[in-house]
């Protein structure tokens, strides 16, 4: 309707919208998907996968890491995959900053 | 001569508002990180100043606009700018004194609203501009920040429900400091370039620059060493209602807050809309309450700031208009002097009335308990 068009830029707002959810929610993902990679333990699966919570509140059942706070599980090529996601959010943010030099 | 001293006040008081508008806005970057621990407070306000200032330099494209789009620029003189700062400049001080996190471009925008009113009439204002270019978008921005930062916060508790909460808090604390970066930058890209654009309008009307002229570099600079030193400074009341305020944040939570604000922010300038940065902010925040099942929101803090938000446009208009009033009554440098003094004493009361119960970086963490600043026993706003 022409009338709206007046006062909202439906055009616009559809874009913001679109690509604000897979740049703002979407990237928070990947970052959480690079988080996992990292963590997975070196025995190549991912810990205690389906198993949910234990009784006493601990996902890894993981020899030798006695610190809870440890991102990086053992695995390499979990590293290897959380690098990529870090890299292209990286890229993401880099092509961010690039359209604020370029200008509106 | 006295023409001289007239515009140099007004840059001054431009760069006063540059200053208030850091202070309230550095929270809406830094709040989360500083809430979850992320950021040291000190660090967080440190690293933020500095990316204003960066930002501040890298778009060119200065909003001149701000004033184009809403006002009859060939109307506006140099008083009417300066009553218009001083409305923005008390709007931003009263709203930082009761730790709401309210917009600096509509407390800017509706001063120089209301004092064009006063000078020359309804007629300088252009409505349909303002509805649609400031409004509307205020409006919806909050709600877009929030859902896309509900959208993220489900999606992260997803994805990273196997990692233990101590790895999952230091993963996401490194994801905050991103986040939150990008947020200090994009703030200084948009609301630095505001009161360049009003105080070149402001030269321009003086004569000192030829119509439609470029903003000098020294504006540039003192603008953009003006924002830097008060997100610095930081609003640490405010700062403390974002942070701890409105939901009690954990780091995977802040994370999708300020990468929904940063989106968003990002996005709207790209396409031409200089949106609040603390309304988006606040919208995200929220947005991260909904998304985390059993998240606590305090609607009444943020009914308190909606209702600020209602007000800034009119209030801030009406102390634009008074102070023109004042300053056009009396005339020539005597009325701009008198503006001057007059908003200085106001700004001085005010900041008396805050050291009563002062925030800052050593109790901005502390638990919510009601009120502004921590374990007062009545309320700052009573």
């Amino acid at each position: 309707m022409s009338g709206v068009d007046k006062w909202i830029n439906l055009t616009a707002l559809w874009q913001i919208v679109v690509v604000g959810l897979l740049a703002g929610a979407g990237l928070p993902a990947l970052f959480a998907f690079g988080l996992r990679f990292l963590n997975m333990p070196a025995g190549g699966r991912v810990a205690t996968a389906g198993a949910g919570a234990g009784p006493d509140g601990h996902h890894h059942a993981v020899a030798g890491h006695e610190n809870e706070e440890t991102v990086y599980g053992g695995n390499s090529m979990g590293l290897v995959a959380a690098c990529v996601c870090f890299a292209v959010i990286l890229a993401a943010i880099g092509y961010g900053i690039y359209l604020i030099v370029a200008g509106a | 001569m006295t023409k001289d001293i007239i515009i140099a006040l007004v840059v001054v008081v431009g760069l006063g508002f540059d200053f208030t508008n850091g202070f309230h806005d550095t929270g809406n970057a830094m709040a989360t990180s500083i809430a979850t621990g992320a950021l040291g407070p000190r660090t967080a306000v440190a690293l933020s100043g500095v990316l204003n200032l960066v930002g501040a330099f890298l778009s060119l494209s200065v909003a001149a606009t701000i004033a184009s789009g809403l006002v009859q620029t060939h109307l506006v003189t140099v008083t009417v700018v300066l009553a218009g700062l001083i409305g923005g400049i008390l709007w931003n001080l009263i709203t930082w004194l009761f730790g709401i996190p309210s917009s600096s471009s509509h407390a800017l925008i509706g001063g120089v609203i209301g004092s064009t009113i006063a000078a020359a009439g309804g007629h300088a204002v252009k409505w349909q501009g303002l509805v649609s270019k400031v409004i509307i978008p205020a409006g919806l921005s909050p709600i877009i920040a929030g859902l896309i930062a509900a959208t993220g916060t489900w999606l992260i508790y997803r994805i990273s429900r196997n990692i233990s909460d101590g790895a999952r808090r230091h993963g996401f604390r490194y994801g905050q400091i991103g986040s939150a970066s990008l947020v200090s930058l994009a703030h200084g890209t948009n609301d630095a370039q505001k009161t360049m654009g009003i105080l070149t309008l402001a030269l321009i009307a003086n004569g000192s620059l030829p119509t439609g002229a470029k903003t000098p570099f020294w504006v540039i600079l003192c603008c953009a060493l003006a924002i830097s030193l008060g997100t610095y400074l930081g609003g640490w009341r405010v700062i403390r209602t974002l942070g701890k305020g409105l939901v009690e944040i954990e780091a995977p939570q802040g994370m999708a807050a300020e990468s929904a604000s940063a989106a968003v922010i990002l996005l709207s300038s790209h396409f031409g809309y200089s949106l609040s940065t603390t309304h988006v902010a606040t919208g995200s925040i929220l947005g991260v309450g909904i998304g985390k099942k059993g998240a606590e929101v305090r609607w009444n803090v943020a009914g308190r700031m909606a209702t600020a938000w209602v007000f800034t446009l009119p209030v801030a208009a009406l102390v634009g208009a008074g102070a023109y009033g004042v300053a056009a009554g009396i005339g020539g440098l005597a009325g701009v002097i008198v503006d001057v003094l007059i908003l200085l004493a106001l700004a001085g009361y005010i900041y008396f009335r805050s050291r009563k119960s002062a925030v800052s970086h050593d109790n901005v963490n502390d638990e919510w308990t009601g009120t502004v600043a921590p374990d007062q026993p009545e309320s700052v706003a009573a």
